[in-house]
């Protein structure tokens, strides 16, 4: 196991070296001049000379050749400088760290409220196939894909609004400063993204049991005269899980970027919205360094995956 | 309806400048207001948009100010008193004794010098974009420490009111001197309130500075900035999360926000030193045509679309080149006497028509490339394509990204054919609007890219002008010339309305959003 996870460990290097590789030059091959761009998209851009322009590129180093770029940046990386924002003057790092705590708190909230609902809803659906019990399941778990969460966001913040005169605060206070305003926060959104997340991982829990209790070894034990909810949580459920924490895993990495809509309609200051913000801004150094966070997440998440399997399928042997 | 018509009309009667004045302040208080968008830098001299001078502003004071209960009367902010002399060529300012930085150090007139040298001859990297606003200045002298003196090359009757420009921040010149781009990085000035803090895509804090030079002001304690906009911003609003926001509300918004608010609102409009202008790129065919700029000119039934798009939008207003109502503007009859302000919008449409033919073009199809922000920038590109349509022409309607949609117009060789593009200023003053007509060597921020020396020397020429009714002669001269050459062409001015709740004290709605920003009368009555 050991082996297995110094492999692993290794091979994540490559990956994530090509992601940086790729992310810079294609940034760099885009059309136009990101300082140009950058000035001349101000209000007042009409009156920028070309002195100012070629200034600031130099102060921001990209008058030197590229490979001197690339070197410079990844250098800085390696010591865990991801340069400075091309929008804001401060560091990347700092920028998004900020932001880091919040869209991972939501994502954390809205992946253990997934899993309490999912792991037994999507069993009971399956083991109460066609009853009233899986039809009801599967309405609400069918109305959680249909249903974006900004959409649901918005209705819970009108239903807020309306019958209680109140919003949820509109800035970020950590959970260690002031745990009720940090929940009075965050649990909204959670709750719209945790529902969709949950309907996705009903569906794939209730489809995995059902096939899982067509098993042979599942037909033994029932009839060696194992009691039905034994067979059920020792040998349906621990087999079922496989496919549903690959899709549990995957949410959660793609939560911690890809909430864009749903930061927007509750105004989180999130790694989504910073993401919007920096390609809106051509701040390169930060589009740079958001990709790589958001890879370094997928990567990590898919290693957890591969050691949770070995974990709840023992026949699953890494060499 | 009628019960948010009531509500309206209540509250808007309850706003009355002298009734507010007559109440005693109360210190203290967080004032926490929504800012739409976010500033790009901290630098006031680079800056054109209200969403650096709502969270900004506090931390700076300017020369002079603009009284905004009584605007557009000018009253001293950092001088104390000023005179012009009789030629209109040398101004005087005796600035306040006392007035300190942020970092504690004493104001002289060296900062005042410092500043206006930045703001009228940049170096180093530094970007003004009011340079062209000082251009008439020779010199700065600087007598005494509290005594500074400006010296002209020739009048310029928009002169004073130009010194109480609100982006025209203050700074120490000992911090220029160490590193002239020190204000775009870091907040230090001498005004009401010092700099607590930025969280880029979330708030602006800021907290009372104890050492201002107003005795007893500021009266808030602190203020936040919460950059949030849209529905988002209204539900804000309507929750009390902020209380106020500053730029301005179309009609549905204040009626939504006012039915939430009750009694608690109140609500403060005027018009609005903001308009939206059609750019035709002259460098490219048929727009270099005057015969095709003017049909389009022609084919707007400005009356009708103010009457319908004030239902809908924060556009109310038909007006020429002036805000209609300033003291300046040209008349409703001037107007009327006007290309494309004509009442008889179906003679108009017939000379259009002709027009084109002639051109050659009568079936002409073009894009007009607008913002895409929805208020009022969507329904004022819709309307203009659907009058345009009623003349037979195809048009297409091209919605780009703020950023996308100021580089098309602003990039070396323009490629747009027509472009929506806005005309907002800090004070009714010729010397300002007028520079989106002037020939574009003159004034970059004409994007049509004509050279029109006609229009250049009228321009001199009112600008020179300190004789009021002599200067209004020659801008009608200018308009009519303007509006028959159709380079840029105005729409509909803004209407401007502010919804905030009943604490917010202090406050007086202007006709720009840009002035009476400082908060330092700001007080919260709770």
């Amino acid at each position: 196991m050991l082996r297995f996870i110094l492999h692993r460990t290794l091979l994540m290097i490559p990956t994530l070296l090509g992601v940086a590789v790729l992310v810079f030059f294609l940034l760099r091959l885009m059309p136009g001049d990101p300082v140009a761009t950058m000035l001349l998209g101000d209000a007042g851009g009409a009156n920028i000379s070309q002195e100012v322009i070629d200034q600031e590129r130099a102060r921001l180093g990209l008058d030197q050749p590229l490979a001197v770029q690339f070197f410079k940046w990844f250098w800085g990386v390696l010591q865990g400088d991801f340069g400075v924002s091309m929008w804001t003057g401060r560091s990347v790092a700092y920028e998004i760290g900020i932001r880091l705590e919040l869209s991972l708190q939501v994502a954390v909230m809205a992946t253990i409220l997934a899993v309490l609902l999912a792991l037994p809803l999507g069993t009971l659906s399956a083991i109460f196939k066609d009853t009233w019990i899986d039809q009801a399941i599967r309405v609400f778990s069918i109305a959680g894909l249909a249903v974006p969460s900004f959409w649901l966001g918005m209705i819970i913040i009108l239903l807020l609004l309306t019958y209680f005169s109140w919003i949820p605060p509109l800035t970020f206070t950590s959970f260690v400063d002031d745990p009720w305003e940090n929940l009075s926060q965050l649990i909204w959104p959670a709750l719209a993204v945790g529902y969709r997340y949950s309907a996705v991982s009903t569906r794939m829990m209730r489809s995995s049991i059902l096939e899982v209790l067509q098993e042979d070894y599942i037909r033994t034990a029932r009839a060696k005269g194992v009691m039905e909810r034994l067979v059920v949580a020792r040998h349906a459920m621990r087999n079922a899980l496989l496919p549903v924490v690959t899709v549990i895993s995957l949410e959660f990495a793609f939560l911690i970027g890809g909430l864009v809509v749903t930061e927007q309609v509750f105004n989180l200051n999130g790694i989504g919205k910073l993401f919007v913000e920096a390609v809106a801004r051509s701040d390169f150094t930060m589009i740079q360094a958001l990709v790589l966070l958001v890879s370094v997440f997928f990567v990590l998440v898919n290693f957890v995956m591969d050691l949770m399997y070995a974990f709840l399928d023992p026949r699953i042997r890494y060499r | 309806m009628k019960q948010i018509s009531a509500l309206f009309l209540a509250a808007v009667a309850l706003a009355p400048a002298a009734a507010m004045a007559a109440e005693t302040p109360v210190r203290g208080g967080l004032l926490k207001f929504a800012v739409s968008a976010e500033p790009p830098n901290y630098d006031c001299h680079a800056q054109t948009s209200f969403a650096f001078i709502h969270p900004v502003r506090p931390h700076y004071n300017t020369l002079l100010e603009f009284n905004t209960a009584k605007y557009p009367a000018i009253k001293g902010d950092l001088a104390e008193s000023w005179t012009v002399s009789k030629d209109g060529l040398t101004y005087t300012f005796k600035l306040r004794k006392g007035v300190r930085f942020h970092d504690g150090s004493t104001l002289t007139s060296e900062d005042i010098k410092a500043t206006y040298e930045r703001l009228r001859n940049p170096t180093g990297g530094v970007r003004s974009v009011r340079q062209a606003t000082y251009a008439d200045i020779a010199s700065i002298e600087t007598p005494n420490a509290q005594t500074v003196v400006f010296r002209l090359k020739k009048p310029n009757s928009g002169m004073l009111a130009s010194f109480a420009s609100p982006w025209d921040c203050i700074y120490s010149a000992a911090k220029l001197k160490q590193d002239p781009r020190f204000p775009e990085r870091n907040i230090m000035g001498t005004g009401p309130f010092t700099f607590a803090g930025h969280v880029a895509g979330s708030h602006w804090t800021g907290r009372r500075f104890e050492q201002y030079y107003e005795k007893g002001k500021p009266y808030l304690a602190g203020y936040v900035a919460i950059f949030i906009s849209g529905a988002p911003m209204v539900n804000a609003l309507s929750a009390g999360e902020v209380i106020v926001e500053f730029r301005g509300h179309p009609p549905a918004n204040r009626d939504r926000i006012v039915k939430a608010l009750g009694n608690r609102a109140v609500v403060q409009e005027t018009p609005w030193v903001c308009s939206l202008v059609v750019t035709f790129n002259t460098k490219k065919k048929p727009f270099d045509d005057q015969r095709v700029r003017k049909a389009l000119n022609l084919a707007i039934d400005r009356w009708g679309g103010a009457q319908a798009l004030s239902q809908v939008a924060l556009v109310r207003h038909v007006g020429g080149i002036l805000r209609p109502g300033y003291e300046l503007a040209a008349s409703e009859k001037e107007l009327l006497e006007y290309p494309g302000f004509s009442r008889d919008v179906a003679a108009s449409r017939a000379e259009a028509r002709k027009l084109l033919a002639a051109a050659g073009v009568p079936n002409l199809s073009f894009t007009l490339t607008n913002r895409n922000v929805a208020m009022p920038y969507t329904p004022v590109g819709v309307f203009l394509i659907d009058q345009w349509r009623q003349i037979g022409l195809a048009v297409k309607h091209e919605q780009l990204e703020t950023r996308l949609y100021l580089a098309a117009q602003q990039r070396d060789k323009p490629t747009f054919d027509a472009a929506l593009d806005f005309n907002c200023d800090f004070m009714d003053e010729p010397n300002l609007q007028l520079q989106k007509y002037l020939s574009h060597d003159r004034a970059p921020i004409n994007y049509a890219q004509q050279t029109d020396r006609v229009l250049d020397e009228l321009f001199d020429r009112q600008s020179g002008e300190l004789d009021r009714k002599k200067r209004y002669a020659i801008l009608r001269e200018f308009e009519k010339r303007a509006l028959e050459q159709a380079y840029t062409i105005p729409t509909i001015w803004w209407h401007r309305i502010i919804v905030h709740h009943k604490p917010l004290k202090g406050w007086h709605i202007t006709p720009s959003h840009y002035v009476g920003q400082d908060l330092a009368d700001v007080w919260l009555d709770q």
